[in-house]
């Protein structure tokens, strides 16, 4: 079985299935749907039985593949996943079965205030399983240029997805979300075209003696630290746009509130993990002097995204701009974990991009359910809905506790493992990003107090409780992330070997305690 | 040692709770029927196994009843190996017993205090899963484990204090709770960083030793570490204890239906700050700056509380304030190191018995009363609920520090310990203790006189009844607990029982029936009592507040702290959001579209590409692909 080209199947069925919902006789929505779940369910089923292969203990890459693509320009089709990108992908194809099954009577009705021109209801399902193969060929590809080409990929589907499906503003926001991304994907492009010059070089000045754009040749240049430096920033920026931190995160609250909500599942949950996971796997281990050298600059970014983006959440009021807030204070955590440079923090980072996919995925869904309901997703048009819809109320409070980072709650077990791991090296950094734990205590229990507390708002009443298919949307969801919470391990477990590979690659060992030493008076450890 | 036998199941203890919040919630209305019956059933045996375990440890010489559990590994990254796991030891025993004992207890009084309530069940939901995380909390074997648990009886505290979601007024109190005690457990979280960063482990085992020598890796700590650790702990310990300067949600918290009040705000949760406190002994013992503070915030708040508890009509919140004022105390003696440890869980047990009691007589007397929690419109009840009066009595007897009755013994050993602190700061706390031991005569005294005592002053429409049994017969369990614990306590080794884990106090305790500090308590006691029946006793009540002193009306808004923490922390906080929120939309993000503009020509070119959109993109990319490959081409070809 191992010689099962197991990551090019995964990234062409949806690929298939999204041909075949485009031919189907658009009259016939109800075969749509069930075509793109049945499609987007297997891809699910593969993925797992591949992921049941996965041996934590062997080589770093497993499943790979390698075929030349572009023989002359050095480029493989190369795909292969390590602990970090396999949970990842798991990730991304457990959520879309349920993205699709929650946009079942969404398609034609989008998420926005306003009710858009009646869409195409298959071009909608089609534009989801093209971004789900876009998604899984990111996080597998092993080939650098594979992975631009799957990063600018991305792109597509999500800009008409906004553009179309999305609420009154929906164009500028598209437009917006696209400028942005294009203009950090310009960059990047340029950095990942130089690297073709410099593995070409011999290897006597720091080359490898021949182009190419494979991520295990390219991790062996010796880049002069100067060319290191400006490479690093080229895909740094890019990946800072997508993830996206302050202050280049003004087009992710616009895209969040103009989407369709269940889209927003995946743009927050997944898609903007790329940056996150570009910075762990392509700054610090193509460019690890650069990332050293950039980390002082970086960790005050992280901590100022996580504070302002914390702030500004409690500011807002619409749902779907809070949730992206709230993101944008999480992401600061992740890149603050990656850039800690330590076993836990780093651990508890790729951890967070999972868990923070499925915390954000939850609170997209229900946030989802209730603008269906109310078409609505101003936190002010609600109030006393866990007098009318307690199990949306329950369901929508276990989302939002995973958010805050409750403790019994998957993200819990990546923040403090972020925090404790951050604090054995940069203590001050670790000590202002724990105010998030006050705020997001704030912004989270604010909106569910505004829009379940109280007495019942006459427009909520009569709305309806969750229906079945609701459920089994957001049960499964909220299942992960309690059995996360408790048993982080297995994951870990996954995880651990990629980021000791990084570690390793950056020449950075975690610190070692220290009983006698004085550690509130120096600052820095030893 | 690996735990044995009934303790091996010591799980048993958090997952039957657990399964019943669980089932009574995914069960949903179907359980409706059944639901309270479930959930007291799941406590009790909780209880039943509780006790099992007590008499298994009993049976072993003192210096093995320190029994681990490890159920699987919940966290192994690098050096940071954390297990999911358990320690039975005479410190978390003598916790379980008091949560599942006096919370059982809650549990079927509730069933006849909420027998109206539609949404009864999800109560009892909630109830549950608070006994099963509260038992989490004193059970885990490392600082991890326990901040699970610490943070589930924080929601469980969200979701009872909130559990009238649709009163405004009890969704805002819950929130409130709730981002306090964040505030605390930014330092519980601090702190547990910065105990592996230094000692590489957070179990307790490793950290604080097994025995009553204390000689864990605690023991090499260095005075500033160990003040670091000590401070950022009692921050963590504040919060959930309501303890100056994270008081202020405690009084909010009567929101909640009063069962609950009884439960999480007065005998269990709000005492989780004070085990912390014992249970990491080991590291403030290390550090007498840690120590003084511990003590000082205890001290400070015991008056606090008690001074808010003589101005509140409320018949809840004089009982909130008195729980912030009886938590001092515990709080005061944790402080003092291995020479207060015992008295101050001596002191949280006995406490647990008649505050509950005291909460749930309160309950029983809202109950015939319309529900109606004003002093002012109570009077005589003594004559119509004779139980409750009973009951209610004792539990006053004992808090007020009656000889011979529960808080006599335990909180005489905290006053005189404090005295034998010695020097000035001994002095001082000590003075403090005694004179809280006057205004909780006081103040309780004119509680009981203003209920139940002097002329009828309730409305023709009210007729005050007692309760039923199912109600009345938990009252009189807990009356004989107020009766009895602290002497038991004291005089039946619980010292001896502790020392395992506490340590062994330098000077050893003897009880004597009369010291000097005992008699001056006393003469405090009968005097705050005799001022309290010459004001409300032998005197007409007004049905109306007068309007009273500054000090009455300062004591009434709960000595300004709402406002303070208005002034301070809320409004500058509403104004940095909206700064933030506007900076945000005008300064940043019309900064960068203003430079993509700059770069893009004008700003009308963006406004053209949004128009035609797919048409542009298409163009884009085609532009873009050309790009590349040109790109690549110049690069090959060089």
């Amino acid at each position: 079985m191992s010689d099962f080209p197991w990551l090019s199947v995964l990234i062409a069925l949806p690929v298939v299935g999204a041909v075949l919902v485009s031919v189907i006789p658009r009259e016939r929505e109800a075969l749509v749907k069930q075509v793109a779940l049945g499609v987007s369910v297997l891809v699910a089923v593969l993925a797992g039985i591949m992921a049941a292969g996965f041996d934590a203990g062997g080589p770093r890459f497993q499943f790979e593949e390698r075929y030349w693509w572009i023989r002359e320009f050095g480029i493989h089709w190369a795909l292969g996943v390590d602990g970090v990108s396999l949970t990842l992908i798991l990730l991304s194809v457990i959520l879309v079965p349920l993205v699709i099954l929650g946009s079942w009577g969404e398609a034609d009705r989008s998420g926005g205030v306003d009710v858009p021109p009646k869409r195409s209801v298959k071009t909608y399902f089609a534009l989801l399983l093209s971004l789900e193969a876009t998604m899984i060929g990111v996080f597998a590809a092993t080939d650098v240029f594979v992975f631009y080409v799957f990063f600018e990929a991305l792109l597509i589907p999500m800009y008409f997805i906004i553009g179309s499906y999305g609420g009154a503003q929906r164009s500028y926001a598209a437009v917006k979300f696209l400028l942005y991304s294009l203009f950090g994907g310009l960059l990047m492009l340029v950095a990942v075209i130089w690297l073709y010059p410099l593995s070409a070089k011999p290897a006597a000045e720091g080359g490898l003696g021949q182009g190419t754009f494979l991520f295990t040749e390219l991790s062996k240049l010796d880049i002069d630290p100067t060319t290191a430096k400006w490479l690093f920033l080229g895909f740094f920026i890019a990946f800072a746009i997508k993830a996206p931190m302050a202050p280049v995160h003004t087009w992710l609250p616009d895209a969040a509130q103009q989407s369709p909500a269940p889209a927003l599942v995946l743009l927050v949950g997944v898609l903007d993990k790329v940056g996150t996971y570009g910075m762990l796997r392509f700054c610090l281990e193509l460019f690890p002097g650069a990332a050293r050298w950039a980390t002082p600059v970086v960790i005050v970014f992280a901590v100022a995204s996580i504070i302002y983006g914390a702030i500004l959440a409690i500011g807002q009021v619409d749902m779907k701009r809070l949730v992206a807030y709230t993101s944008i204070s999480h992401f600061g955590f992740i890149v603050l974990g990656i850039f800690a440079m330590t076993s836990q923090a780093q651990s508890g980072a790729a951890l967070y991009m999972v868990n923070h996919g499925f915390a954000t995925g939850a609170l997209f869904l229900v946030v989802g359910f209730m603008i269906v309901r109310r078409r609505s997703a101003r936190i002010a048009d609600y109030g006393g809905m866990q007098k009318v819809a307690p199990v949306l109320a329950g369901s929508f409070l276990i989302a939002g506790l995973s958010s805050l980072s409750l403790p019994g709650l998957a993200p819990f077990v990546s923040e403090f493992l972020v925090i404790v791991g951050t604090y054995t090296r940069y203590q001050w950094a670790a000590i202002a990003s724990v105010i998030a734990v006050v705020l997001a205590a704030v912004y989270i229990l604010w909106m569910y107090q505004r829009t379940m507390g109280g007495p019942a708002a006459p427009a909520v009443e009569g709305l309806k409780d969750l229906s079945v298919r609701e459920k089994w949307v957001i049960a499964p969801i909220l299942a992960i992330i309690v059995a996360m919470g408790f048993f982080p391990q297995p994951v870990l477990h996954v995880i651990n070997p990629s980021v000791n590979e990084t570690l390793a690659r950056v020449d950075q060992r975690d610190p070692a305690p220290d009983v006698t030493g004085n550690v509130a008076e120096n600052g820095a450890r030893p | 040692m690996k735990a044995e036998g009934i303790q091996a199941a010591s799980w048993l203890l958090i997952a039957l709770p657990l399964a019943g919040a669980a089932i009574l919630l995914l069960g949903g209305r179907r359980t409706d029927r059944w639901g309270h019956l479930l959930g007291v059933a799941m406590s009790v045996a909780s209880f039943a196994v509780g006790v099992a375990m007590f008499a298994q440890m009993l049976g072993y010489a003192a210096d093995e009843r320190r029994r681990t559990l490890h159920l699987w590994d919940f966290i192994d990254v690098g050096a940071f190996k954390v297990g999911m796991d358990l320690l039975v030891d005479p410190l978390s025993i003598s916790f379980v017993l008091l949560i599942t004992g006096v919370g059982s207890l809650i549990h079927i009084y509730s069933i006849g205090y909420m027998a109206e309530d539609p949404d009864r069940r999800r109560f009892f939901a909630y109830l549950n899963l608070f006994v099963a995380a509260m038992l989490l909390l004193v059970l885990g074997d490392n600082f991890l484990v326990m901040f699970i648990g610490w943070e589930g009886v924080g929601l469980a505290s969200y979701l009872l204090i909130g559990f009238w979601q649709f009163k405004p007024t009890a969704a805002t109190a819950a929130k409130k709770a709730f981002v306090v005690n964040r505030v605390g457990d930014m330092g519980l979280i601090i702190a547990i960083a910065l105990i592996f960063a230094t000692f590489g482990t957070i179990e307790y085992g490793a950290v604080l030793g097994t025995g009553a020598e204390h000689a864990g890796l605690a023991s090499q700590l260095s005075t500033g570490t160990a003040t670091a650790i000590g401070l950022l702990l009692l921050l963590g310990a504040c919060g959930k204890s309501a303890q100056l300067p994270l008081q202020s949600w405690l009084l909010d918290a009567m929101e909640g239906p009063t069962p609950v009040s009884a439960l999480i705000h007065a005998a269990t949760m709000v005492t989780a700050g004070v085990y912390l406190i014992v249970r990491a002994g080991p590291i403030f013992e290390m550090s007498e700056t840690a120590q003084l503070v511990v003590t000082i915030v205890g001290a400070a708040t015991l008056l606090f509380g008690a001074i808010i508890g003589c101005a509140k009509d409320d018949i809840k919140k004089a009982l909130a304030g008195s729980t912030m004022s009886q938590i001092g105390y515990m709080t005061l003696a944790a402080g003092l190191g291995k020479a207060g440890y015992v008295f101050a869980i001596a002191h949280l047990i006995a406490h647990g018995f008649f505050k509950a009691g005291l909460f749930l007589g309160a309950g029983s007397v809202m109950h015939g009363m319309k529900d109606d929690v004003n002093m002012r419109h109570y009077g005589a009840l003594r004559s119509v609920m004779m139980i409750t009066y009973a009951t209610f009595g004792l539990g006053y007897l004992a808090i007020i520090g009656f000889p011979g009755l529960s808080g006599w013994f335990t909180k005489e050993g905290i006053i005189e310990a404090a005295f034998d602190k010695g020097g000035t700061s001994g002095a001082v706390l000590g003075a403090c203790a005694l004179l809280g031991a006057g205004i909780t005569a006081y103040y309780m005294s004119r509680v009981m006189f203003m209920t139940f005592f002097g002329e009828k002053r309730w409305a023709d429409d009210v007729h005050p009844h007692e309760s039923p049994k199912i109600m009345t017969v938990p009252l009189i369990l807990l009356a004989v607990g107020s009766l009895a614990a602290g002497g038991f306590l004291i005089l039946g080794g619980f010292a001896h029982f502790l020392e395992p884990v506490v340590g062994t106090p330098e000077k050893e305790h003897h009880f004597a029936l009369i010291t000097p500090t005992g008699a001056v308590s006393l003469v405090l006691m009968v005097a705050g009592a005799a001022i309290a029946w010459r004001q409300y006793g032998s005197r007409k009540v007004p049905r109306e507040a007068p309007k009273g002193s500054f000090v009455t009306v300062a004591a009434r808004k709960d000595l300004y702290g709402d406002a303070l923490n208005e002034s301070l922390l809320m409004r500058p906080g509403q104004w940095l959001t909206r700064l933030a929120v506007w900076f945000d939309g005008r300064g940043v993000d019309g900064l960068v579209n203003g430079t993509a503009a700059g770069i893009g020509g004008t700003s009308g070119r963006l406004r053209r590409v949004q128009t035609g959109f797919a048409r542009s993109y298409a163009l884009s990319m085609t532009f873009g692909a050309a790009l590349v490959v040109a790109a690549l081409l110049v690069v090959n070809v060089s």
